[in-house]
């Protein structure tokens, strides 16, 4: 099978090593998700092929996707306007397959700073960006940034000027939710994946800015 | 639950809590799999989402304290499968047993051979 | 279309996907979305109602009071069209 993964050298795709799952002592959870996937597949609800190929799947979805996104809404306004206008469209139309989901993409200017959470459970963009970090999903997180979201960001090293307005968007319901981060200065010169280079997982959730060249 | 407010534990947006802790982890293939099988279950149309947060949100606070994200997701996803009548508590029993008896580990376990 | 809304402040017991720290607050309208499924039905296996869903835009100020950190910030969130009314 192609997902078991017996050496413990074996990296995931973000270059990190899996957590030793295989070896430790069996934890009854991990008995439940096995029962559970066998049943799934003996009722007929899925196979173990369709099990692979959506880890595989969930595994090629990263920020990189993301910045991509953004790094063309820099360079193309016609993009920009498609991406503002209609998320998911505007990230089929770059071959990223976002499924269902509802994306919104929101745009930091010189006036106006944009941050996401989910305070009732930890809705991301998932299928654009891959998995959120354990941080977007603790609690911390989840109750502070709608109530004191500067403090926040302060703690990700983001310091807003006071003339900035900052807009929290409270992942409530069926939206995902994509920041745009500014372009940094001096990037005239830049080359379309130079620029996505700079903007990283924490700039498109609003926890941070995007890289200087 | 707090009070006449009727504000339940997982609705936590403006509670005070501590610095937002900053450590990750990558996730193990069990818990690539639960994500997995909340995709595919919910693509079959056993339950949606919403499904699947209402399970999460009646295991209670402490339920968020003791288990890790994918422990809940997959205590959840099996809840929701037993109450579509998917597969029966009985099926799940003889299951979980027959699967612990495989071996020790999780590598053990997940390999039906 | 609405404008000015206020949310209810309803607190009944299971799955709702409005958040209480925003029941009874006063914002406006941003966008209008949907029309989805009613997460409530969808939450317990039930044929769903569609609903509009509106993106609302509060003032810090109006959510938390004297207590905000700079009440001229925004919080904007989604919130399906039967826990709003109009202003």
């Amino acid at each position: 099978m192609p997902h078991d993964h017996h050496d413990h050298d074996e990296l995931s795709p973000s270059g990190h090593p899996y957590r030793a799952d295989q070896d430790g002592p069996l934890s009854y959870w991990q008995v439940m998700e096995i029962a559970v996937r066998e049943l799934m597949i003996e009722k007929g609800v899925t196979t173990a092929e369709a099990v692979s190929a959506q880890i595989e799947a969930m595994d090629a979805r990263n920020p990189a996707h993301g910045a991509a996104v953004v790094a063309r809404a820099w360079v193309d306004p016609a993009f920009r306007a498609r991406l503002l206008a209609d998320g998911s469209a505007a990230c089929a139309e770059m071959g990223f397959d976002v499924g269902p989901m509802r994306l919104i993409a929101i745009e930091n200017t010189a006036d106006v700073h944009n941050v996401v959470v989910c305070t009732l459970c930890s809705c991301y963009p998932r299928n654009l960006l891959g998995l959120p970090p354990d941080w977007y999903k603790s609690r911390a997180y989840r109750s502070r940034t709608v109530r004191e979201p500067r403090k926040v960001l302060s703690e990700f090293g983001l310091e807003l000027p006071a003339g900035v307005t900052l807009r929290v968007h409270d992942s409530t319901a069926d939206m995902r939710y994509l920041v745009v981060p500014a372009r940094p200065e001096g990037t005239a010169d830049l080359s379309e994946a130079d620029l996505a280079a700079l903007v990283t997982r924490d700039a498109m959730i609003g926890v941070g800015v995007a890289k200087a060249p | 639950m707090s009070g006449l407010d009727g504000k339940r534990w997982h609705d936590m947006g403006g509670a005070l809590a501590g610095p937002i802790p900053q450590d990750d982890h990558d996730f193990a293939l069990w818990e690539k799999r639960v994500d997995a099988l909340m995709i595919l279950a919910s693509g079959a149309g056993h339950f949606t989402v919403d499904g699947l947060r209402r399970a999460l949100e009646d295991m209670g606070e402490a339920a968020f304290e003791t288990m890790t994200y994918y422990e809940r997701w997959v205590a959840a996803i099996n809840q929701n499968l037993l109450e579509q009548g998917v597969y029966s508590i009985a099926e799940l029993g003889e299951k979980m047993q027959a699967v612990q008896a495989r071996g020790e580990t999780y590598g053990e376990a997940s390999n039906a051979g | 279309m609405l404008d000015k809304v206020r949310v209810r402040t309803w607190a009944p017991p299971g799955h709702v996907r409005t958040p209480s720290y925003l029941r009874g607050k006063i914002g406006e309208v941003e966008r209008t979305l949907g029309p989805f499924g009613n997460p409530e039905q969808l939450a317990y296996g039930l044929r769903a109602d569609p609903l509009a869903l509106y993106r609302v835009r509060f003032r810090m100020g109006d959510v938390w009071g004297a207590d905000a950190e700079r009440p001229e910030d925004v919080l904007e969130a989604e919130i399906y069209a039967h826990w709003l009314e109009p202003v």
